[in-house]
């Protein structure tokens, strides 16, 4: 088990380096120069030559990178547009994005899972037929139509919601349910397959033989066998919540790292988009790995593969 | 069901392609016709999904919008699975330390998450249709690399293959006469998803101000309908509504093939 979660960690870190290089090196994909981009064509050649050391591109790109790294770890490394470093300015709204993942994850469970379990029990019916067309609709709903259509009818119809902003549970409601409604979908579909893998095991049919009744057969037999892919797949989902963040925030103006991202684009502060897009790429590899090091805790099967 | 499925998808992914092919002709006016003091008039007889704050005819931007979506769907489609073949089936048949470097990137390029380095890199190479095509494509080709380099690592070893390998055949031709005629399959229905997915990235990159500027898309009209939600929601819905039934029509189609050809209990 130790071994293997070495391993895993190990396998992790090439994956975090590699990362952390391309999103250095988005600066000097620009075309042209990336300070005249910043600070457009009226800039003085001060203010140029001052970005420019700012950002030490007047560097080689071996000096430029470990800069870059340091700067970020220090603090050293400031917004253009805020004048503030760019790691406060990311901490600062990780919270929200947080905030916002762990509730459309937790409205997408609610739905999802009775809605699975129901479709696995009624294979071939009405019921499983609603789940497929939801779960197809589901991941076919563009997040950056359904948010206006919710503020269309909950907010401006009939008043019930805010349109935009954070603040208690009445603000969450909708960019929730927009950020939630594809990964509900994925759940639903994921919630139900599990469950009938785990209905067709012999271990099953030998507690029905011993006279278990069939809701004590599926509760306490199948459902426990089906849960570790679901949990598998909420978590690995949880990481994908965060790049649909970044559209949510967007039409909610929810204050979290993905409008901070939009935000920086729009200003063309590149050292902040660098700063979001690594966080943002940090948490959903360390969200996967801390999934993935879970299911290897829960699942002996798993464990025991690793040991063959 | 499922053929009904593909038929479904199939037709619109058929409509997508002629919408964007008689564009000129289909279009009652110029996409970019101006009419300012007609703007933000509700669908009418002669308008029939209403205009725009310019004035300009929502069902003619709706229509050249196919356009975008469809070029930037089939282009980096189509660029995606060459990549991603090429990579997957050199990885796949030699292994060692090319597949060892090739894995590696596809691991770096999967630590992101969906279209976050798409955002990045349009906001970076700057707004236009060709960089969304590039920025998609960039991360694109991964999907298929792995699953292209999957299905050569169980093919090479089949007997087909060691027969042509024993009579001699050159390593490139038992890929590309032997192998990839067998992975064929998956390859195309993963392709019809890749073409959902591609519609709706670029819808979305262009709802964030990153896609093609200049152009009529739905991702963008779907920008600038959410500043008239209240007074002109007609300008949201019916861009949405287009991205919605194209991406259900490829997913339909995409689920209907794999469903059809790549599952073996539903073939029996």
């Amino acid at each position: 088990m130790r071994s293997y979660l070495l391993k895993r960690l190990l396998l992790t870190l090439p994956v975090l380096i590699g990362a952390s290089v391309l999103v250095f090196l988005f600066i000097h994909l620009i075309p042209g120069d990336p300070v005249e981009v910043m600070l457009g064509e009226s800039a003085s050649p001060a203010d140029r030559a001052a970005l420019r050391h700012q950002l030490h591109l007047d560097e080689p790109l071996s000096v430029q990178f470990g800069l870059f790294f340091s700067g970020l770890a220090t603090g050293k490394l400031e917004s253009i547009f805020y004048r503030e470093p760019v790691s406060r300015k990311v901490f600062a709204r990780l919270g929200a994005t947080f905030e916002l993942a762990l509730a459309a994850m937790a409205l997408a469970c609610l739905f999802a899972l009775p809605l699975g379990i129901v479709a696995a029990l009624r294979r071939g019916r009405w019921a499983d037929s609603l789940s497929t067309g939801f779960a197809l609709l589901g991941v076919s709903i563009p997040n950056f139509w359904l948010g206006p259509m919710l503020i269309l009818v909950f907010s401006l119809k009939l008043g019930w919601l805010p349109v935009s902003g954070r603040g208690g549970l009445y603000h969450l409601a909708l960019p929730a349910l927009t950020l939630g409604l594809a990964m509900a979908a994925l759940l639903s579909r994921m919630t139900r397959a599990s469950l009938l893998e785990a209905l067709s095991e012999p271990h099953l049919t030998a507690a029905r033989a011993r006279g278990l009744s069939e809701p004590r057969v599926i509760l306490k037999h199948a459902l426990r066998n089906a849960a570790v892919p679901i949990l598998t797949i909420i978590g690995l989902q949880f990481g994908a919540l965060l790049s649909g963040a970044i559209i949510t925030e967007t039409i909610f103006a929810w204050p979290g790292l993905g409008r901070l991202l939009i935000e920086a684009i729009q200003t063309r502060d590149f050292p902040l988009v660098q700063g979001s897009v690594l966080a943002i790429a940090l948490t959903y590899v360390m969200v996967n790995l801390i999934t993935d090091l879970l299911y290897t805790a829960v699942d002996p099967r798993v464990r025991l593969e690793g040991r063959a | 069901m499922r053929r009904a499925g593909v038929i479904l998808g199939a037709l619109v992914a058929l409509l997508l392609v002629a919408t964007a092919l008689l564009a000129p002709a289909l279009a009652p006016y110029s996409p970019k016709q101006q009419a300012l003091c007609d703007g933000l008039h509700g669908p009418s007889a002669q308008h029939w999904l209403g205009q725009d704050k310019h004035g300009r005819d929502v069902l003619s931007r709706l229509i050249y919008g196919a356009r975008v979506s469809a070029i930037v769907g089939l282009a980096t489609v189509t660029i995606s699975a060459l990549i991603g073949i090429l990579v997957g089936s050199l990885s796949g048949y030699f292994g060692g330390a090319l597949d060892q470097l090739f894995m590696r990137v596809v691991d770096v390029l999967q630590a992101f998450p969906g279209i976050l380095l798409a955002i990045a890199l349009a906001a970076v190479l700057g707004p236009s249709l060709e960089n969304v095509i590039l920025a998609l494509s960039l991360l694109g080709w991964v999907g298929y690399a792995r699953l292209v380099r999957g299905q050569v690592l169980v093919e090479r070893e089949k007997d087909y293959v060691q027969a042509a390998r024993a009579l001699g055949a050159s390593p490139g031709r038992i890929v590309l006469r032997h192998l990839l005629v067998n992975v064929s399959a998956p390859v195309i229905v993963q392709a019809t998803f890749g073409m959902a997915a591609a519609i709706l990235a670029e819808a979305s990159l262009s709802f964030l101000g990153l896609g093609a500027q200049n152009l009529p898309s739905w991702g963008a009209m779907l920008n600038e309908g959410q500043s008239f939600l209240r007074t002109a929601p007609y300008l949201s819905i019916f861009p949405g509504l287009a991205v919605l039934v194209t991406v259900l029509g490829f997913n339909f189609l995409g689920d209907g093939l794999r469903d059809l050809y790549l599952t073996p209990r539903s073939r029996a």
